[in-house]
């Protein structure tokens, strides 16, 4: 991939409003938003806008958080679990420039959450509002590619395909393979994909007291999960949805609960597990 | 007391300017088997859809006898009923296995789809149950878990079938189930077809252009011709001593065979 960093955006050369979107796509945004909030884990199609990065670099998220940030609020930003990938330092540094906000690496700090492919570890609380940059936001798309027939089986609730994709996964694999992007049903109405986290983290979805929003930028779609809703991975009786466990613990931290991270960590091919949450294990030293 | 499990009243469509059926009425018991015979182009799949609500009709309606829910207009449920009663009390076996099965999952997963759709979550249940439709429609158990792509043509038929069986459907549409295999196939298929509708006592709605097929599945024979009825009564009267200038035509065309 390319090495990307978002272009200079200073609002002081007066190209730019607050925040880096015009006020009027913000309220469209935010319009979006509080639909989504008012039927958790429906698709809300809006009008996106073209961001100064490529898709797969977090447009929908950034247009998300860019749509209800403040002055007041406290961002963190994470990729993988890292608030210092090149991604992460770059968004961070965008909003800190666009939005003038104070940034952090500290989970409990932040107000404003955005990731890609992790909900922390540390417990988030409420008031947080946990921002997913999501790249195929249709849960059904693998199984049912016409999008007028995912907008019907969403629309009546038909979601035999949805269980028959997991039948196909134990008779093939002998347990349901799925580890990433597993998906869930929220508040017992719509199926939703959780974006591509690992099912290790779909738990932490479940009745969070924190405000899930996901934004999907190629897409164009935004949707929510309220504080508090309950979020059930999709499973059989007698082939519950479990999580990932490890024998190992973090080499650094030495978590026995969090998601590790395989690292080879010498020629010999020597093997080393740490936390994937940097933030969680720096605490944990 | 009893009704009619389906009931067509005055059932017309048109395409454009084009007639592709008109003025269509009928009842069905429930156990029967209903044949539509015609040519290629004399609107009997047009009629089959506009019966199984794939089609909406441009006059007339069509009553189906539910199981618990009493009677109702086909085309004047919402959509979410009308595809529940599809999914459940009804099955539709399409000529083309392809468009009725899902190629890239195993036949397990196509048997099992119904049951998970109406809220089966036990693996080993929905397993066992597809197994045994397997064992129903004479297809190898050790095929279970291939898909039908590996599958002969006439395997594919018998999935198909198996794939809407699977509820226990009441009334099941029939659109050319033989058409497209060879003879011996088909002769096998037919033969578990009349099997399966016998056994369950299902009610069908076959359209065929084959009257030898009507012939061995079905009680009562309509003819359509151009989009009409021309002649309807019981299949072997309607065979043996056609009425219909139309209908003699067809059973002449067939008397070499
Ligand atoms: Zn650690």
């Amino acid at each position: 991939m390319p090495d990307t960093t978002i272009q200079d955006t200073s609002p002081q050369d007066g190209a730019y409003n607050y925040g880096y979107l015009d006020e009027q796509t913000k309220r469209m945004i935010r319009r979006a938003i509080l639909k989504a909030v008012a039927v958790p884990g429906y698709q809300v199609p809006f009008g996106g806008r073209e961001m100064p990065l490529p898709y797969g670099w977090g447009t929908g998220g950034i247009q998300v958080t860019a749509a209800i940030i403040g002055r007041e609020d406290t961002l963190k930003v994470i990729d993988q679990g890292a608030d210092d990938t090149t991604n992460a330092v770059s968004i961070r540094r965008f909003f800190a420039r666009v939005a003038q906000v104070a940034t952090t690496t500290h989970t409990a700090e932040a107000t404003i959450i955005q990731t890609r492919h992790r909900v922390p570890e540390t417990p988030l609380t409420d008031g947080q509002i946990l921002v997913f940059q999501v790249p195929i936001p249709e849960p059904l798309r693998m199984l049912e590619p016409r999008e007028t027939e995912t907008r019907t089986l969403h629309a009546l609730s038909e979601y035999g395909v949805m269980q028959v994709s997991l039948y196909e996964s134990i008779a093939r694999h002998g347990r349901i393979a799925k580890t990433y992007n597993y998906p869930v049903m929220v508040n017992g109405r719509y199926i939703m994909s959780p974006s591509p986290i690992p099912k290790f983290d779909n738990p932490k979805l479940d009745r969070s007291p924190a405000l899930q929003l996901y934004g999907a930028g190629r897409e164009k779609r935004i949707y929510a999960v309220p504080p508090h809703t309950p979020v059930k991975s999709l499973d059989f009786d007698d082939h519950p949805f479990e999580i990932e466990t490890w024998t190992e613990s973090c080499a650094l931290c030495g978590s026995t609960e969090s998601f590790l991270d395989e690292m080879i960590v010498d020629d010999t091919g020597k093997r080393l597990f740490v936390c994937s949450d940097t933030d969680y294990c720096e605490s944990r030293r | 007391m009893s009704a009619p499990l389906l009931s067509a009243r005055g059932v017309g469509k048109r395409f454009g300017g084009r007639v592709a059926c008109h003025d269509v009425s009928f009842d069905l018991w429930r156990g029967e088997v209903l044949g539509i015979v015609g040519e290629s182009g004399s609107g009997k799949t047009t009629l089959l859809n506009c019966l199984a609500g794939r089609l909406l009709p441009d006059s007339g309606s069509v009553t189906y006898e539910t199981k618990s829910a009493g009677s109702v207009d086909v085309h004047r449920l919402s959509e979410a009923r009308r595809r529940l009663l599809a999914r459940t009390e009804w099955g539709f076996v399409n000529q083309d296995a392809r468009e009725g099965l899902r190629m890239g999952v195993s036949a397990g997963a196509n048997i099992g789809e119904r049951l998970m759709a109406v809220g089966a979550r036990h693996y080993g249940e929905i397993r066992g149950q597809a197994a045994d439709w397997m064992t129903r429609v004479e297809i190898d158990v050790e095929r279970l878990d291939d898909r039908p792509n590996t599958y002969s043509g006439g395997m594919r038929q018998r999935l198909q079938i198996a794939r809407n069986l699977v509820s226990n459907p009441r009334l099941v549409f029939m659109d050319e189930p033989t058409g497209g295999l060879d003879v011996s196939v088909q002769a096998r298929l037919l033969d578990l077809l009349r099997g399966l509708v016998e056994g369950l006592h299902l009610s069908v709605v076959l359209v065929t252009h084959d009257l030898g097929v009507a012939r061995l599945l079905t009680h009562r024979l309509m003819v359509m011709q151009g989009g009409t009825v021309v002649e309807q009564g019981l299949t072997d009267q309607v065979l043996d001593d056609p009425q219909h200038p139309y209908t003699q035509m067809l059973v002449a065309s067939i008397l070499p065979v």
